[in-house]
């Protein structure tokens, strides 16, 4: 039972962990050309600042899955481990 | 048995999943969800009554924001459905990004006040079950997009380049049900916990800064989506127009 509960948070916190490496790769990659779009072309700012947070908010959604799925080890998993299990 | 409900101070605690059961007819009704989901839709109901009590020709005070907001979210139908189809998306549209929106704002009201014998009235928008309807709606206005547009015949869709591609495509759907529903219940999930645990360590001025900008990635939210719902009834649409007069390519 300990062991199950240890890896289930262990997991919960590498499902975050790991699903955060792409999307922050990819905002990085995305803010930096949105820099040097508006670097070359101060005057379409507004648009690419549109783009920009809607296509970050898209990424950002990826690690977001990963906390849906820690969520449902934190929270739902233990309770079907200790029913599985019964009473200890 | 894990418990992750922490309370340290009696201000604050967490949890997670806990909800305020109603038993209606034998099936269970969660009654913080239902209050709230009713809550924001007065809201807007409300607010757009009170603007379009006394409709002028040049509009002023209440009528010119709801005026700017309607041209927003018919904004949104447009680019994403095209010029020529969107005028009877756009109700569509603007529903559901006013609701999402109200309903995800909703969660910045300080509800734990208020006593319930579980749960708080948060945002509609943390139960899954609301996010899944919402993301039904836009998948039963993707067909209903489709079967207008072509017919029986927008069952090509599934088959458009080439037969090999029917699993792909069915699969297509549910993920799309899927990624709508999790997108949403994630991110404002992941808000008010973010809020909750920085209530947790410092109940006091801390959390505001985070707060104001979760209004704003909330807004954000709303306006994905709308904007997702919209392309996906373009893409209805448009395949429709493919799979009528499959030459005109």
């Amino acid at each position: 039972m300990e062991i199950a509960i240890a890896s289930t948070v262990i997991g919960a916190g590498l499902a975050v962990g790991l699903a955060s490496i792409g999307p922050g790769l990819g905002q990085g990659n995305a803010a930096g050309s949105a820099l040097e779009g508006i670097a070359r072309q101060p005057e379409a700012e507004g648009k690419i600042r549109g783009t920009l947070l809607l296509s970050l908010a898209f990424m950002e959604t990826l690690t977001i899955y990963g906390l849906v799925v820690s969520l449902i080890l934190l929270f739902v998993f233990p309770g079907t481990i200790s029913s599985m299990l019964g009473p200890n | 048995m894990l418990n992750l409900s922490l309370s340290f101070t009696p201000l604050a605690s967490l949890e997670v999943g806990k909800h305020w059961d109603w038993n209606i007819a034998g099936a269970t009704i969660h009654g913080e969800t239902i209050v709230a989901t009713w809550l924001a839709m007065s809201i807007i109901i409300i607010i757009g009554w009170l603007g379009t009590r006394k409709l002028e020709r040049v509009p002023s005070g209440l009528q010119g924001f709801l005026e700017y907001g309607t041209s927003f979210t018919a904004n949104i139908a447009r680019e994403q459905i095209g010029a020529k189809d969107y005028k009877p998306y756009v109700p569509l549209i603007s529903g559901i990004f006013l609701f999402v929106l109200a309903a995800n704002w909703l969660g910045q009201i300080p509800a734990r006040l208020i006593p319930l014998p579980e749960a708080e009235i948060l945002t509609p928008s943390n139960d899954i079950n609301t996010t899944l309807g919402l993301a039904l709606i836009a998948i039963l206005a993707f067909f209903f997009a489709g079967f207008k547009t072509a017919g029986i015949s927008f069952f090509k869709f599934f088959i458009m380049p080439n037969p090999l591609f029917l699993p792909l495509k069915v699969l297509e759907v549910f993920a799309r049900i899927m990624s709508l529903t999790f997108r949403l219940f994630g991110n404002i999930l992941a808000e008010e916990l973010v809020v909750a645990v920085l209530i947790l360590l410092v109940p006091f001025f801390v959390p505001i800064p985070l707060m104001v900008l979760f209004l704003f990635t909330s807004a954000i939210q709303a306006l994905i989506f709308a904007t997702l719902t919209a392309s996906y009834i373009g893409e209805a649409i448009e395949e429709g127009h493919h799979a009528v007069e499959p030459h005109h390519d």
